[in-house]
């Protein structure tokens, strides 16, 4: 039976997707920016902000406007809950992708201490994180978002990587490269943070389709 | 610790099964509240609990219900003691045409005959403190019961079960007939009255059943579809059925 509620879920959800949208569109931009050493696209980053900023707003307010009118139960109420965690998640994810802009900014006009390797490839699997985080929240599809969280621990080990490479193989010989060398530890931590946020986007997917808490506990997985 | 046990409980209306096969168990000290559809067999559920189906002509039961293990379906079941110990707050608050002091004294009465009036005095007082209305009513208990408000009423009604010291509450849609307020305090008195009784609530609202209730029972033609922590069935419900009912996709 179609409920009027169906209507205003949907909506709920197409806002969602956007705010999902924004967030991608965010990472891709300031990880590009990062290749190119582009200081103009990693500003639009960080001006192109405050769309993120209002749409959580704007999501927060229907998802309790949807909750004080209907009181929502099971599969209405997880896909709610879940919509408003989701929201919290994407604004911060853009908002690291704000942040890696603005190490961009730091030093995109001095030359680079080593060639990039580690740090793009830590940036696609962010991408690839969230972008299936998302996917798996359009979709509905608690498999694919299991398949999100166990991806973490290479980001993990890959943000080691480069903090242990560029303190020991760069800082601790020359500390004059610290000012160029420390942007890049931040960038790391930053991709990794964002990892982060997608695994727990994909813990709350799986809450939301299945009912079942895996935040904690990966022996569930 | 369960205080009543159904098992493989059957009940039919002539030839019209009501109950198939309800397996529950209620939980002493514990509110467990039934929903369901109009007609899925919740109130006979409640009513068979203390055999007031029983007034109903051509109905049948097979299985059990055990109260502290007895079975009150057998043939030797003590109804009076029964009841007295499984009490029933109705929809409609159905108050003696007596004075409220008479509405309170009339099952000790029933139950142990002539009783000194100070003993008297000292039960009603206890009853009508148990549901907070010794204070609004200590100065005219001798008024009619009929002229309370409606909610008054029910709180007078729940002190007349618990003056005959129950176990067990049954209740079949209190607070229907009652304004969110007078609702809200019902449900307050219910979460009061849990700590001494086993409550069982049957509702049409699933927001009170999922204010008030520790367990939920979802029926649905006559079966007991799916049992569980209330926490459990309003978030995650394993029943497709319960999840379609409790989203309001029934139908």
């Amino acid at each position: 039976m179609e409920r009027h509620f169906d209507e205003e879920l949907r909506d709920l959800h197409q806002d969602i997707i956007k705010m999902g949208t924004f967030a991608e569109e965010a990472i891709a931009r300031s990880v590009e920016a990062l290749r190119a050493q582009d200081k103009v696209l990693a500003q639009s980053v960080i001006d192109q902000d405050v769309r993120v900023d209002d749409l959580e707003i704007i999501i927060d307010e229907k998802c309790l406007d949807l909750i004080a009118r209907h009181q929502p139960m099971a599969r209405d109420l997880r896909f709610i809950a879940t919509g408003m965690r989701l929201n919290a998640e994407l604004e911060r994810i853009a908002d690291l992708a704000v942040d890696i802009s603005e190490r961009v900014l730091d030093i995109a006009d001095k030359p680079l201490i080593k060639p990039l390797v580690d740090i793009p490839r830590l940036s696609v699997i962010a991408q690839k994180m969230v972008k299936t985080a998302i996917d798996s929240f359009i979709n509905r599809d608690g498999e694919l978002a299991k398949g999100v969280i166990l991806m973490d621990s290479e980001a993990d080990t890959l943000k080691r990587n480069i903090e242990h490479e560029v303190v020991h193989g760069y800082i601790v010989k020359d500390g004059s490269v610290a000012p160029r060398a420390v942007p890049l530890i931040l960038i790391s931590r930053h991709l990794e943070r964002i990892c982060d946020h997608a695994t727990n986007i994909a813990e709350d997917v799986v809450y939301m389709v299945k009912g079942e808490v895996v935040k904690h506990h990966p022996e569930r997985l | 610790m369960a205080k009543i046990v159904t098992q493989d409980l059957k009940l039919w209306y002539g030839n019209f099964q009501a109950l198939k096969s309800v397996n529950a168990s209620f939980e002493a000290q514990m509110i467990t509240a039934i929903i369901g559809p109009s007609g899925c067999g919740k109130s006979t559920l409640l009513r068979v609990l203390n055999r007031m189906n029983d007034l109903t002509e051509g109905v049948r039961t097979e299985g059990q219900v055990l109260v502290d293990g007895n079975n009150i379906l057998g043939d030797g079941a003590d109804l009076v003691t029964l009841r007295k110990k499984v009490g029933m707050v109705f929809q409609r608050p159905n108050p003696f045409p007596l004075s409220i002091y008479e509405n309170i004294a009339f099952g000790e009465r029933i139950h142990t005959g002539r009783v000194k009036r100070d003993v008297m005095d000292e039960i009603v007082e206890r009853g009508l403190k148990s549901v907070l209305l010794w204070d609004e009513l200590k100065d005219k208990l001798k008024s009619s019961a009929m002229s309370l408000s409606l909610e008054q009423k029910q709180r007078l009604c729940i002190a007349r079960l618990i003056a005959v010291k129950p176990d067990v509450l049954l209740m079949d849609e209190p607070c229907s007939t009652l304004d969110p307020q007078a609702t809200a305090r019902i449900e307050e008195l219910m979460y009061e009255l849990k700590r001494d009784y086993t409550i069982i609530i049957v509702t049409h609202s699933m927001q009170q059943a999922a204010r008030i209730s520790d367990d939920t029972g979802f029926m649905l033609l006559g079966e007991l579809v799916e049992f569980g922590k209330t926490k459990d069935i309003f978030t995650a419900p394993k029943d497709k059925r319960t999840e379609d009912y409790i989203t309001g996709r029934y139908g």
